[in-house]
């Protein structure tokens, strides 16, 4: 039992650097530390709502708000940079509130009103957008010196790469998501829910607290992701970020968390962002294929991994038995 | 009498919302005759719903069964690129709905295999095909919007037969042709325990795992008329766009029509009212000159309504709260009796 939980993190690492190596394989310039810079910084906005997404469904839940929460956030942050005069950072703090307290007003819905969190998440999804689309519904540029600042501060990498702040940003939110969830008493808490809720509540886990404290981090995340997103395409449009849960939920079913909660690593995310993005770069690489079959392949990869999750559990209670 | 008692909260809402149409654009009860085909903006609430009524058929035939079907709009977008392509390389009309309709029946069956063989969540199994269902789309219609002049299946999104468009007959028909095949047999009986506890529906004798892919293939049936419609209406079929987030409206319409998510009972008839409320609301909006953005603030404070309505914990609540009532008010021997 003790090697099948660490299985698909293995498979999940093990496809990522023979994809990488297929690619290396066709295109030698793939290896380039330009590439890899490229990678983090282009998929940083959808990585940093994984690790939220990954939080959601170790605990057994789903958010489908993140997407909109992220289109909010764009809109928030170029219009009140618009109109006001306030400092970005301050901007970024406000929003940032808003969106936590906005994911643990979901939790507490989930939570005392019983209901699934698919349909609760679905009318976040919903409100958040709506709320967007009141805002502005025009495309409205972030010109602010503080974002050009942001925007051109990055680290050199030996070949020319570049680690920008918000690629960075995204790996110091996987590293910070990692030791919450497996070394604080919350990470246990959030497993243990995904286990079931009965049982938890009988060990003497704070269902409330937990459930209200993951979504809340989920949105606080996609709070986070929408401000990434904000600076990397230097405006907010409430149209942007159409399905990003989707590949968020995908990224963590391909980095190898069970979908019906309990069993995961945040580390695993961090690798389905990566495999979808290198997807994306070798699609972009060859040049003839159509992008339709990034959809495609990740569709394949999804069905894939849930098949051998599948298996997997199938053998551990063979070998119980 | 009965059954309209059942389906008051929703006729009511949908009375509220009609009522609320004509104040703000008085002649929205006007038909007229025009062409041989009858115009006037609640036709119109009729004709632009059909694709939500349609899915909704589906929908709630599935959310019964405890599951939820992700992939509809997906399977729309690719039945739609079905139909185009065939009528674009010579196909007639019959041969274009025929292998639309099969596309979507074999995009439910994948779905209910994955659901009742492998044991996959619904979410997670049907997301799949949301996630790669319009890739396949794109692959169908080569990138491009496909469009197409044949008569025959133009006919089917704005056809008239007495003067009544195709797509609301086309609705109507399958609502009643599946709420009679359902309520007729035992099927429906038999889907409402298998959402109620599968694993005690089995051990009974229902057969869940073919009720269930059953299910989900005619929810792929429905997505591929849908589908179908919604490609005749704009002569195209955009892979991209069609039927993008209806999933979502059908998912809400089968719930405000009174099917609970949590699976069980069902109604067919409320989801139908359900979506004829979402495309009045729609509509409305439209007409009363708000902007349509305020449309998802509006789903929005409809599902919270509905979630507090529908809520387990507060029934309990509420249940407890009554009994207290009524024990207190009536003597001990009377409440024995009942």
């Amino acid at each position: 039992m003790m090697k099948s939980r660490y299985l698909p993190l293995i498979a999940t690492c093990l496809i990522f650097v023979l994809a990488y190596a297929l690619c290396y394989w066709q295109f030698p310039f793939m290896l380039s530390t330009r590439v890899v810079g490229n990678l983090l910084t282009d998929n940083a906005f959808l990585g940093i709502a994984a690790v939220g997404m990954t939080f959601v469904i170790l605990s057994g839940g789903i958010d489908l708000s993140i997407g909109s929460v992220i289109a909010f956030t764009g809109v928030f942050i170029a219009v009140v940079l618009k109109e006001t005069s306030l400092h970005p950072l301050v901007v970024f703090a406000l929003v940032l509130i808003i969106t936590a307290i906005f994911g643990g007003i979901m939790g507490a819905i989930i939570h005392y009103l019983e209901m699934p969190p698919f349909v609760v998440t679905l009318a976040g999804m919903f409100l958040a957008r709506g709320i967007a689309f009141v805002i502005s519904t025009d495309s409205v540029p972030v010109k602010h010196e503080f974002y050009t600042f942001l925007q051109d501060s990055f680290y050199r990498l030996p070949g020319g790469g570049r680690i920008t702040v918000i690629g960075a940003a995204m790996l110091v939110v996987f590293f910070v998501g990692i030791i919450i969830a497996h070394r604080t008493r919350f990470g246990t808490n959030v497993f243990a829910l995904g286990g079931g809720i009965p049982t938890s509540k009988l060990m003497g886990v704070p269902v409330a607290k937990t459930t209200i404290g993951i979504y809340a981090i989920s949105g606080f995340l996609a709070g986070l992701a929408g401000i990434t997103f904000s600076l990397y395409t230097s405006a907010g449009y409430s149209l942007a970020a159409v399905g990003v849960e989707l590949d968020a939920i995908a990224a963590v079913v391909i980095g190898g968390a069970l979908l019906t909660g309990g069993s995961g690593f945040i580390a695993g995310t961090l690798i389905g962002v990566l495999i979808m993005g290198l997807i994306q770069t070798y699609i972009i690489f060859d040049g003839t294929l159509s992008s339709w079959w990034t959809k495609i392949v990740i569709g394949i990869l999804l069905f894939a991994f849930i098949l051998m999750q599948k298996g997997l559990l199938l053998a551990a209670s063979a070998q119980k038995k | 009498m009965n059954s309209l008692k059942r389906y008051a909260p929703q006729l009511t809402t949908l009375a509220i919302v009609l009522l609320l149409n004509y104040l703000v654009f008085p002649d929205f009860f006007k038909i007229e005759i025009a062409n041989g085909k009858l115009y006037g903006t609640l036709i119109d609430v009729l004709n632009r719903g059909a694709p939500v009524a349609l899915l909704c058929v589906g929908m709630t035939l599935v959310i019964a069964t405890k599951g939820i079907d992700l992939s509809v709009g997906a399977v729309m977008a690719i039945c739609g690129a079905v139909a185009a392509s065939t009528v674009d390389s010579g196909g007639g009309v019959f041969m274009a709905l025929s292998l639309a309709l099969l596309a979507g029946l074999i995009c439910g069956i994948w779905n209910g295999v994955l659901v009742s063989v492998l044991n996959i969540q619904p979410i997670i199994a049907t997301l799949i095909l949301m996630v790669a269902g319009r890739g396949i789309a794109q692959l169908i219609t080569e990138g491009a919007i496909l469009t197409f002049n044949d008569e025959g299946l133009i006919f089917v999104g704005s056809g008239s037969i007495f003067s009544i468009p195709m797509p609301i007959l086309i609705w109507i028909a399958v609502g009643i042709i599946v709420t009679f095949i359902v309520r007729r047999t035992a099927l429906g009986m038999l889907i409402e325990s298998i959402g109620i506890n599968q694993r005690a529906s089995t051990f009974s004798g229902v057969n869940a795992r073919v009720l269930l892919i059953l299910v989900y293939a005619v929810s792929g049936l429905c997505a591929a008329l849908a589908g179908t419609i919604a490609a005749a209406d704009i002569r195209g079929a955009d892979a991209n766009n069609a039927g993008l987030w209806l999933e979502l409206d059908a998912i809400l319409a089968v719930v405000v029509g009174g099917t609970s998510l949590l699976g069980g009972r069902f109604t067919l008839i409320g989801s139908l009212i359900g979506a004829m409320i979402i495309q009045s609301i729609n509509t409305g909006i439209l007409l009363s000159g708000f902007p349509p953005e305020f449309n998802l603030i509006i789903k929005a404070a409809i599902i919270v309504i509905i979630l507090v309505i529908q809520s387990p914990a507060l029934q309990s609540k509420y249940i407890e709260y009554r009994d207290r009532r009524e024990t207190g008010k009536t003597p001990v021997g009377k409440d024995a009796a009942s």
